[in-house]
């Protein structure tokens, strides 16, 4: 790995080339016009460096991150780097993205930062979101958002983090830390834990970008590849994953032929180089995972023995009961949904699982597979009273209604209207 | 940039009752932290302090100076001892921070100094 300053500077370089030279072959990135400015910015930042080293890339995060000094200047970054959307105006100048991006990225997600202050900087700092566009993710007022992103920053600023390439030692546990912030936006948009759209897109894509950014920075990395396979091939279902009124579509009912195939193809070459390294880890099983689905041609094609068999790899690395519940359904498509109800039932019991909708949904769909409606009906209404989301609870309602014709006749599954649970404020 | 390590333990200072042949444990893995520190040109000075229990917190209200027997706050863990040192950045300085003894059985909190002029 690289420690040392001068090297990692080399490597970018490199990586951008190596970016350039790929584009024919792993097709055009979303966003040609962003990547060529983030390319050509390193090229210009080049010649900075070449004049005045790490003099000038720490004088402009500091003037970027609102330091005294330099009076005028808005306290957030100005500008988004590679992993951003195009920003208009020359290349060249200082005037944003001037910060060497990796190092950026690993401020944002320095572990002296609480979690969700990581996610919220790399969104503002990296991918160039609006404060207002990262509250209306988070479902928070600007001004809540805001604070939080200026004490983050104060943060950085007073104890004294700076913009550098971690200690050797530490780096594997920093990139893991970035590799983390990236998922969470990714599966944040991908179901979102609140709010009434099931899905929400831009945080998608923005994971997309800085996925896209870090493999381009740590080239050669399996995990960093396969994080960016993951979403891809998870991702490629987005078309499909919601109906015409945003109602949740369950995997095995969604229209495969809305699929991305272009992301599919992408993610699985990216699987392979990473899995080609012989250094497996939890991004490049989850990614599998996502392959086995993403690449079959229907629900019943499905090789869910190969699934239940990477969960089992997956246990592993990720030891928690939500990787035994999933393993618990793989197993009870390939052996049948009592086989996968008696480990659903044994992971059940964690106090942390109880609170998951997900797990209430899946014992549900077990027990309406084995004829047992009332309790079916049952595991259903428990998912309602964890609060899911909007085209959740849509769909939990409509299948409390075919599973009990009699209750859902006037509309209802047991509570009043006005107490009816998951509805967010 | 001068960071401030506040080493909290459980009884904030030196433990009270501790066997000879604990004490110069103890004594060993402290002295060993710091002299790595010292070693490395960070150090600038550092001491326990004697147990909270001894502690008398200062108030000033309405120009009348109140008394109280023990430390501000009656917490878990009190602050027992500190070190200054010098460092690039914080993540110099909790790589030292976490070399203390304290940070295994309590904990230490690690605080940039603001940089000031001391009075002539």
């Amino acid at each position: 790995m690289v420690g040392d300053l001068g090297i990692a500077e080399d490597a970018v370089q490199e990586a951008c080339l190596a970016a350039v030279a790929q584009w024919p072959a792993a097709g055009w990135p979303a966003n040609p016009r962003g990547w060529l400015v983030g390319v050509a910015r390193h090229k210009a930042l080049d010649l900075v460096r070449r004049e005045a080293r790490r003099g000038a890339k720490e004088e402009a995060a500091m003037r970027e991150l609102g330091w005294p000094g330099h009076p005028g200047q808005d306290p957030g970054w100005p500008g988004p780097g590679i992993a951003g959307p195009a920003a208009p105006g020359p290349v060249g100048q200082a005037a944003g993205g001037t910060g060497d991006e990796l190092e950026l990225i690993l401020m944002c997600c320095h572990p002296a930062i609480a979690p969700a202050a990581q996610v919220a900087l790399t969104l503002r700092c990296v991918c160039g979101l609006s404060t207002a566009e990262i509250a209306a993710a988070f479902l928070v007022p600007e001004a809540t958002m805001a604070k939080r992103l200026a004490r983050a920053k104060s943060k950085i600023r007073d104890a004294g983090i700076r913009l550098r390439m971690p200690a050797r030692e530490n780096m594997a546990d920093r990139v893991g830390a970035v590799l983390r912030v990236v998922y969470l936006v990714f599966t944040e948009g991908h179901k979102a834990s609140a709010g009434p759209a099931l899905v929400r897109g831009e945080l998608c894509d923005a994971a997309i970008r800085l996925a896209r950014g870090l493999a381009v920075l740590l080239p050669g990395e399996p995990e960093v590849t396969g994080l960016l396979a993951l979403l891809l091939l998870t991702d490629a279902r987005r078309p499909a994953r919601t109906d015409s009124r945003g109602g949740l579509v369950l995997l095995a009912d969604q229209d495969r032929s809305r699929w991305d195939t272009a992301m599919i193809d992408e993610g699985e070459t990216l699987l392979l180089t990473a899995l080609r390294a012989g250094q497996p880890g939890p991004y490049q099983l989850h990614a599998a995972i996502a392959a086995c689905h993403s690449t079959s041609r229907d629900a019943a094609d499905t090789n869910w023995r190969e699934i239940a068999a990477l969960y089992g790899e997956l246990i592993r690395y990720e030891p928690t009961p939500v990787i035994e519940a999933n393993r618990a359904i793989a197993v009870a498509m390939s052996e049948g949904p009592a086989a996968g109800l008696v480990i659903l039932d044994a992971v059940g019991h964690h106090p942390q699982l109880g609170r998951w909708p997900q797990l209430h949904l899946a014992r549900a769909d077990l027990l309406s597979r084995l004829g047992r409606a009332e309790d079916a009906a049952g595991a259903y209404r428990a998912a309602l009273e964890l609060e899911p989301t909007a085209a959740e609870r849509d769909f939990i309602i409509r299948r409390v209604g075919e599973l009990t014709p009699d209750a859902a006749a006037d509309g209802s599954v047991g509570w009043p209207d006005d107490q009816q649970p998951g509805r967010r404020t | 940039m001068k960071y401030l390590f506040l080493l909290n333990t459980a009884t904030g200072g030196m433990p009270e009752s501790l066997s000879s042949a604990e004490y110069a444990e103890m004594s060993a893995a402290y002295e060993s932290a710091v002299t790595a520190m010292a070693k490395a040109g960070v150090l600038i000075e550092c001491a326990p302090l004697r147990p909270a229990s001894s502690a008398t917190t200062v108030r000033v209200r309405d120009a009348e100076t109140i008394l109280t027997d023990g430390p501000a706050a009656e917490i878990k863990e009190q602050v027992g001892g500190y070190t200054l040192v010098e460092c690039a950045d914080l993540d110099e300085a909790l790589k030292w921070a976490a070399t203390i003894p304290a940070a295994q059985a309590g904990s230490v909190e690690v605080r940039s100094v603001v940089a000031t002029q001391p009075p002539a």
